[in-house]
């Protein structure tokens, strides 16, 4: 880093997280994690409920103070600095707190507000983020009558009222259909090609393997792994998946010879492969009869499931 | 200054909300206080004998400093249970809040603003209608729109602390049976406190609407020394600030946890 961005508060790494701890009375919710969030990229954290994930997400976003270890946040430390890091953050909670008796508009307005933008500033902004959202027609309507994903939108919209540099996002598609979803993400593609550094906590494997560079799995307030979608399938996971379905409570045969690896979940067995039409071609040669047979491709979801015992979703 | 700045981006939220609900608060804050003043001034007032005791005026005239301190009360006690629990648990947008620069003490700060302003706008409708039915003794009773503010934010800074505290909505029911409802009865409103029973006169004097109702009737008539005046000021001013004090406690508790 060259001396002359130290004053303007530029540095690279816009999360940094040493043996980070958040204890709620005896309850440890996050157990020493070190993480690293990197200016320009879109960061995940994955893990099923309970994980860790949102109590990681409200220390970096400034609003719960640490029990232990150590945090930066753009080369702040959120101890002491809450506010002037919260002034250049954007945050969108996992559920919406919008106020849904003001119009989309006051919203956004009532928002830049807080942020200590100036009305006419406010007014301007808001017209830009009702564009972003696609909100536009529905300006002047209450926000309560909205759709789920019109509000996901604005709340999106809203967190980027302060044009943040950071932006997190806990679970921002849960609950949305799958239309939704996918307009949602084309929203967040876009904001990270202009250069925002996304952090997003999701249970959703497709999510996490569609907008993060880098992600870490969590489980029980540890980190389990951490690289690129494709590096933790690669490291955590085969090239293929051969799914067998048999009928429930039938017993289930040991295949373990013909997989790297083999899960057993109640209606199905996993075998890790690197091509499952080969092995799917010897299983029936033993005589195995599944119900049903599918082959895919390594996913996330495979990850997790190697480094947890579970599926993410339970 | 900061600060300052911070609360009031906070109060200009529910003054945006208020721009466009006040009709539905407009019943509840104004037309109740004059059904009392109508229904208990002029009709029950008629029949009542002015005394010594209270001051030898009209029982309306008696009546108005301390049914604006009574409302006031009552207005603070609405506003500080159910729209603070709605901001933290229903609409949330304390949460909301807190993920911008602005505190969870400014979030604080922003609503005991908001209520206050509330209060004084209240009051000074109350005194205005009042000053048309009849019922102001002097112009006196202007000072009873601050007085009866001050009062009401003894009882609802306090009440706020309490609410931030709060998981569910139940407590609020029995503070406004067995807290507001006698408060607002017995405290000298309809009748000097000098008619009760000894024993129930310290309980009394621990009572925001007490002081506050002392006050606006003694500034009204002009029946208020300095030093009592002081006396009393001092005391609700000592409950606004144990409230703010609480409240920040328990906001930063509830939203920075």
């Amino acid at each position: 880093m060259s001396e002359g961005f130290v004053n303007v508060g530029w540095v690279d790494n816009l999360v940094e997280a040493k043996a980070l701890t958040k204890h709620f009375g005896s309850f440890e919710a996050v157990r020493g994690i070190d993480v690293e969030v990197r200016r320009g990229e879109a960061f995940g954290f994955l893990g099923p409920n309970g994980a860790g994930k949102s109590s990681t997400m409200r220390m970096i976003s400034c609003v719960s103070g640490r029990t232990g270890g150590d945090l930066e946040v753009l080369g702040m430390d959120p101890a002491t600095q809450g506010p002037k890091i919260r002034a250049r953050l954007g945050v969108v909670p996992q559920l919406d707190n919008l106020d849904t008796e003001l119009t989309v508009r006051q919203n956004l307005q009532i928002y830049g507000r807080y942020f200590g933008m100036s009305r006419a500033r406010c007014r301007e902004k808001a017209e830009e983020l009702l564009e972003f959202a696609q909100l536009s027609d529905r300006a002047d309507h209450e926000v309560e009558p909205l759709s789920g994903g019109m509000k996901r939108r604005l709340t999106i919209a809203r967190s980027l009222v302060n044009d943040p540099e950071l932006l997190l996002l806990d679970e921002p598609t849960t609950g949305l259909d799958p239309q939704a979803r996918h307009l949602l993400w084309d929203r967040l593609f876009r904001l990270k090609q202009d250069g925002v550094t996304l952090i997003i906590t999701t249970h959703y494997m497709d999510e996490a393997e569609q907008l993060c560079d880098r992600l870490v799995v969590m489980d029980g307030g540890r980190i389990a792994a951490e690289g690129s979608p494709s590096e933790l399938i690669n490291r955590y996971a085969t090239k293929e998946v051969l799914e067998l379905r048999f009928q429930p409570g039938a017993e289930k045969p040991d295949l373990a010879r013909f997989a790297d690896r083999v899960e057993v979940l109640p209606d199905r067995l996993l075998l890790y492969t690197p091509d499952g039409e080969q092995t799917l071609a010897k299983v029936h040669e033993q005589g195995v009869q599944p119900v049903q047979s599918l082959v895919r491709r390594s996913s996330l979801e495979d990850v997790f499931l190697r480094l947890t015992g579970r599926t993410l979703v339970d | 200054m900061e600060t300052l700045r911070a609360s009031w981006f906070g109060f200009e939220k529910t003054w945006t909300w208020y721009r466009r609900n006040w009709r539905a608060t407009a019943v509840s804050s104004f037309l109740t206080p004059v059904l009392f003043l109508l229904a208990l001034g002029l009709g029950f007032g008629s029949q009542v004998q002015s005394t010594a005791l209270i001051g030898g005026v009209p029982y309306l005239q008696y009546l108005a400093p301390a049914l604006i301190v009574v409302t006031a009360v009552q207005g603070a006690t609405f506003e500080s249970t159910y729209p603070v629990m709605s901001q933290f648990m229903w609409q949330k947008s304390f949460v909301a809040m807190v993920a911008t620069p602005i505190t969870p003490a400014q979030v604080l700060y922003s609503q005991v603003m908001w209520i206050g302003s509330q209060l004084l706008l209240r009051a000074g409708v109350f005194v205005g209608i009042a000053a048309l039915l009849g019922a102001a003794a002097g112009p006196g009773i202007l000072l009873a729109i601050p007085l009866a503010t001050l009062a009401g934010l003894a009882f609802g800074a306090p009440l706020v602390a309490y609410s931030a505290t709060l998981d569910k909505p139940d407590a609020f029911t029995n503070i406004f049976r067995f807290v507001l409802m006698p408060m607002t009865l017995f405290t000298g409103a309809f009748f000097p406190v000098s008619q009760l029973p000894d024993w129930l006169l310290p309980l009394v004097w621990l009572t925001p609407a007490w002081h506050g109702i002392e006050l606006a009737r003694g500034a009204t008539f002009g029946t208020l020394g300095v030093l009592p005046a002081l006396g009393h000021i001092a005391y609700l001013g000592v409950l606004v600030a144990v409230g703010i004090a609480l409240g920040v406690k328990f906001f930063h508790r509830r939203l920075a946890m």
